[in-house]
């Protein structure tokens, strides 16, 4: 053998560096930075996505330890299936949006040099590639904040608006809030691998050997799990998520919310199933009970939006959601030592991590040819673009039905495993969670429910009827890379929706290797086209006779009706016989969640207001109406306002200190120093 | 290779596309009778589609190839659904393809396809239309999937043949949580095939229509597709119904003689289901939109009861 999977990984992780460090010397130019930088971009990813997938085929593990580090304490990398799967998620969206990349960021080519753009995606993907690589405390923080502080700058790309530096400063101090969990939970975990003598416990070789009292263990998993939550945006830390991912670029949006949310969701599985590996059942349920939080909160405010992009922020909220409840179910099942309902539930959330790269990084693509087309974000102004941009409706639709949990896209069967694992739950021997997690199941049917009402608004407002906006723009379609960026990403869609018992016999080692069993003989039992988890007899499913089935109806039932050629009138519209009708008439984002903003209206803080303005003493016929409409996050009111009012209090406090005069400042030193001496 | 269970599979077809709109025609002849007038007959509704079959396309002019495919994809994804509900036997090479989970995807896809041919033409009655179907299905589905888990957990499968077939082997007979998930059932049928008090399937009153709404712009073979397509819709559901609560009479694995015997169990039920359909129908009066949270709040609420009761008491 030539080389291994962690050179290649390593390889492409160099290849990005040096892209982040030298493009500067291309910005002369530049049309060619785009075009050579994003194409290099492009085949690092697909390098780093290669060694991923390989390494979770051969299902192998290897180390490297680096030169590189502080004295005594190197840096690990080590390339496991675990590791290999992130990997592969995020080196394979990576590919699709750096081929975007060379068409979408000539958008801004006159209007801004886009050097800045380039070197921090570039080390943007090598943080995510060598935080899912990292082998040490050390090492993996450091990735985390290369990631972290490259994503800030790429947040702040645009800066001349203020709503982009506000979301960028927003995120900053949630990221480090969470970051400083993190490194709390691995100094903790660091600790007790060594019992607190020497700094030797950093790497996760230590802290795997090291049987952690449950106690610090729980210290340690809550430390971790804030961390990681801030990071995916989990309720109620998700309120960076919504602001920070619409302002940033589009190429940009989708890595966010594709693959670097998934991240987070690496850290947690890493630390519950790798490091911890002995839990109870409680943090599980708590894993599951914010996930269902997450979900159907998650959906219900992307219903009220009406900026595209912030839409699919919240439905990232959503979608990390119902990750979280694979994830949870598979904890408690592995507490209860369950290994079989385990890796399904651990099956059906990775599943869903991957579906959600995939169709996030595609809808939010979608969205930046949009945004490229039209300069607007607001669905409200838009509609009736499939007649301009075909191939973007189409692929955006490939979007919308897959994360609506349709089949036979790919969202379905996740959304599927995770029912089965749900209808499983019965065999737990707790009665009180036998007779509350079906419930959660429930949820989740309201979430996927909802996340189509949500996608038949997000594409019929944005896509469908006529053009709502006062001005007209000069819509064009998307160029040949943006559509070739797209077209990999839903035909990604199509194969994993109808091919999941090949996927699935691919990753089944990481179940095995976190939970301790397969579930691969059991999902092909019929064979490679039906998907068959625990026991054919219990539940089948074979997406791709679903979509042969409709396919052969569809075109049978065409080719029948078309025998006898029937004419086609093209006339006005009729609409009951209604002729005074404009495009201001038709449903809008907003009144099209109407219904649903009545029924939940409990969740938002609405403020809605009326206001007829009348002709002078003729109140009985109004002139025109003005509509007034606001709704809010309610945990801004109830988390975040306090927080931010109460640090503003301290700081004022605190202030009082500074008298500006030297005496005062003299005498703080001296009462320092004496307190220094009198106390050590 | 044994073939017996593909004409099985065909011969389903068959009756799902013929019998389908004898219901229809059935369920508004009873429905003339209680109302005290004559009907069009038990036919009228072949005599509708093949008028709308034989007619000329009537499109608008900003209609997308989402508007023209909608209805190709709803009458192949109802047929679809078809072939995998037992309607005569359980031997049903289809079967394996989905569950009932996947049966409930397959009626989504199909609403999700004619809301987004609602919005496609632009008007204020397609919008509004696509809106309040999204909202009530949004609410529906929670419920259907939780008296599905219900049953799914008497007969630990979400199969629905072997959901028959455990019936059939006598492990689970008539429970509490079993009349629990049927009377949520009934309510979660009422609004997702569109039928009072949710939705009136013969107005046209500009307010109160839902389903109607959507389609509006439709006509020709077009309108036909989607007219056939909602009358099988309408079967289906109950045949999913006659499938998972009262399944005597549907032929087993293998058992070729029997399958006359289940057409005409299957004719005997049916016209108990359309005379319980219409007495529902006329004793109802339509409801407004907002009133329909506590209906199908209640049937979610049903389904909740009948998944505790089985923890409970079974």
């Amino acid at each position: 053998m030539m080389f291994t999977p962690i050179e290649l990984a390593s390889s492409a992780i160099l290849l990005f560096l040096f892209l982040g460090v030298f493009s500067f010397l291309l910005s002369w130019n530049q049309r060619v930075m785009i075009d050579i930088c994003f194409s290099l971009a492009a085949i690092a990813s697909f390098l780093g996505f290669a060694a991923g997938a390989w390494t979770v085929a051969n299902g192998g593990t290897e180390k490297i330890v680096l030169l590189l580090g502080l004295p005594d304490l190197p840096f690990h990398l080590r390339l496991d299936p675990l590791a290999g799967f992130f990997l592969t998620v995020i080196g394979l969206l990576s590919f699709f949006v750096s081929v975007y990349s060379i068409g979408y960021v000539r958008g801004f080519i006159g209007k801004r040099s886009v050097t800045s753009l380039v070197i921090f995606y570039c080390l943007f993907i090598a943080g995510m590639f060598m935080v899912v690589m990292a082998d040490d405390a050390l090492i993996f923080l450091i990735s985390w904040e290369i990631m972290a502080a490259a994503s800030y700058f790429l947040v702040l790309f645009e800066h001349e608006r203020i709503e982009n530096r506000r979301a960028a400063f927003l995120y900053l101090v949630v990221a480090h809030v969470g970051a400083i969990a993190i490194l709390l939970s691995f100094g903790l975990m660091a600790g007790l691998a060594t019992g607190f003598k020497d700094f030797s416990g950093y790497t996760f070789d230590a802290m795997r050997a090291t049987q952690f009292p449950v106690d610090w263990a729980t210290a340690a998993f809550l430390l971790a799990f804030f961390g990681f939550a801030a990071k995916a945006g989990i309720v109620p830390l998700h309120v960076w998520l919504p602001e920070a991912h619409p302002v940033a670029p589009s190429n940009v949006s989708a890595l966010m919310s594709g693959v670097m949310l998934k991240t987070a969701i690496y850290g947690i599985i890493r630390v519950t199933f790798d490091l911890i590996k002995v839990f109870p059942w409680w943090w599980g349920a708590l894993v599951l009970v914010l996930g269902l939080i997450s979900a159907v909160m998650g959906v219900l405010y992307a219903l009220m939006q009406h900026d595209l992009k912030r839409l699919l922020a919240y439905h990232s909220v959503e979608n990390i959601g119902i990750i979280l409840i694979g994830l949870g179910l598979a904890m408690i099942f592995t507490s209860f030592k369950l290994p079989l309902l385990a890796a399904l539930a651990l099956i059906a959330g990775l599943y869903h991590t991957m579906n959600h790269a995939v169709f996030k990084g595609l809808l939010f693509m979608g969205a930046g040819a949009v945004l490229h087309a039209t300069h607007e974000r607001n669905m409200e102004e838009m509609g009736g673009l499939i007649h301009q941009m075909p191939w973007t409706a189409a692929l955006f639709l490939v979007g919308c039905v897959s994360i609506s949990a349709l089949p036979p896209f790919n969202g379905f069967v996740s959304e599927w495993l995770t029912y089965q694992a749900f209808l499983l739950s019965p065999a737990l021997p707790s009665p009180l969670l036998k007779l509350l997690i079906p419930l959660g199941a429930a949820l989740l049917a309201l979430t996927g429910a909802l996340a189509a009402a949500c996608f038949v608004k997000a594409f019929g407002v944005t896509f469908l009827g006529h053009w709502r906006g006062h001005h007209n723009p000069e819509v064009h379609e998307a160029n040949w890379p943006m559509r070739l960026g797209m077209i990999m990403a839903a035909l990604t869609c199509l194969g994993l929706g109808i091919l999941p018992t090949m996927f699935i016999g691919w990753m089944d080692i990481l179940a095995e290797q976190l939970v301790g069993t397969k579930i691969g003989t059991s999902a092909g039992a019929y064979g490679w086209m039906w998907l068959t988890p625990v026991a054919p007899e219990r539940a089948s499913y074979s997406g791709i006779i679903v979509f042969l089935g409709i396919l052969a109806v569809v075109v049978s039932a065409y080719l029948i009706l078309h025998i006898r050629p029937g004419k086609i009138h093209r006339v006005p519209i009729w609409d009951c016989g209604f002729e005074k009708i404009n495009q201001r008439m038709q449903y809008n984002a907003t009144s099209f969640s109407m219904p649903i903003r009545r029924i939940f209206g409990f969740f938002f803080s609405i403020r809605e207001q009326v206001r007829v303005g009348s002709l002078s003493g003729h109140a009985a016929f109004p002139k025109r109406l003005h509509y007034y409409l606001r709704i809010r996050d309610r945990f801004w009111g109830w988390l975040y306002k306090p927080i931010a009012v109460s640090s503003f209090w301290i700081a004022r406090k605190v202030g009082r200190l500074q008298q500006g005069r030297i005496q005062a400042y003299l005498i703080y030193s001296f009462i320092t120093i004496i307190v220094l001496l009198v106390f050590l | 290779m044994n073939i017996y269970p593909f004409v099985i599979e065909i011969l389903q077809f068959l009756v799902l596309l013929g019998a389908a709109p004898v219901f229809a025609g059935w369920v508004k002849m009873l429905k003339c009778w209680s109302q005290g007038r004559s009907s069009p007959g038990l036919f009228q509704p072949y005599r509708d589609i093949i008028k709308l079959f034989s007619k000329d396309l009537v499109l608008a002019e900003n209609a997308s190839w989402i508007f023209r495919f909608t209805p190709y994809l709803v009458f192949g994804a109802t047929l679809l659904a078809g072939g995998i509900i037992p309607i005569l036997s359980t031997d049903l090479p289809l079967a394996a393809t989905a569950d009932v989970i996947v049966l409930v995807a397959l009626f989504a896809i199909a609403r999700f396809f004619t809301a987004l041919s609602g919005m496609d033409i632009g008007t204020a009655f397609g919008g509004m239309g696509s809106s309040r179907e999204m909202t009530i299905a949004s609410l529906a589905e929670p419920a259907m999937l939780m008296a599905i888990f219900t049953i799914s957990l008497a007969s630990k499968s979400t199969s629905l043949s072997q959901m028959v077939q455990v019936v059939y082997s006598g492990q689970s007979v008539l429970r509490p949580s079993i009349a629990f998930a049927l009377l949520a059932f009934v309510l979660i049928v009422l609004a997702e095939t569109g039928r009072i008090p949710v939705d009136n399937p013969a107005t046209h009153l500009e307010l109160t229509m839902i389903h109607e709404a959507m389609i509006l712009e439709y006509s020709g073979r077009h309108l036909a597709l989607i007219e056939w397509a909602g009358m099988m819709k309408l079967f289906l559901f109950i045949m999913f119904g006659i499938a998972a609560f009262f399944p005597w009479g549907i032929a087993a694995w293998g058992d070729l003689y029997a399958i006359p015997f289940a057409f005409l169990f299957m004719l005997l039920k049916l016209g108990i289901a359309g005379v319980s359909l219409v007495l529902i129908e006329t004793g109802l009066a339509k409801m407004r939109l907002f009133r329909l949270t506590e209906f199908l709040g209640s049937a979610f609420l049903l389904a909740t009861l009948g998944m505790l009761s089985y923890f409970i008491l079974e």
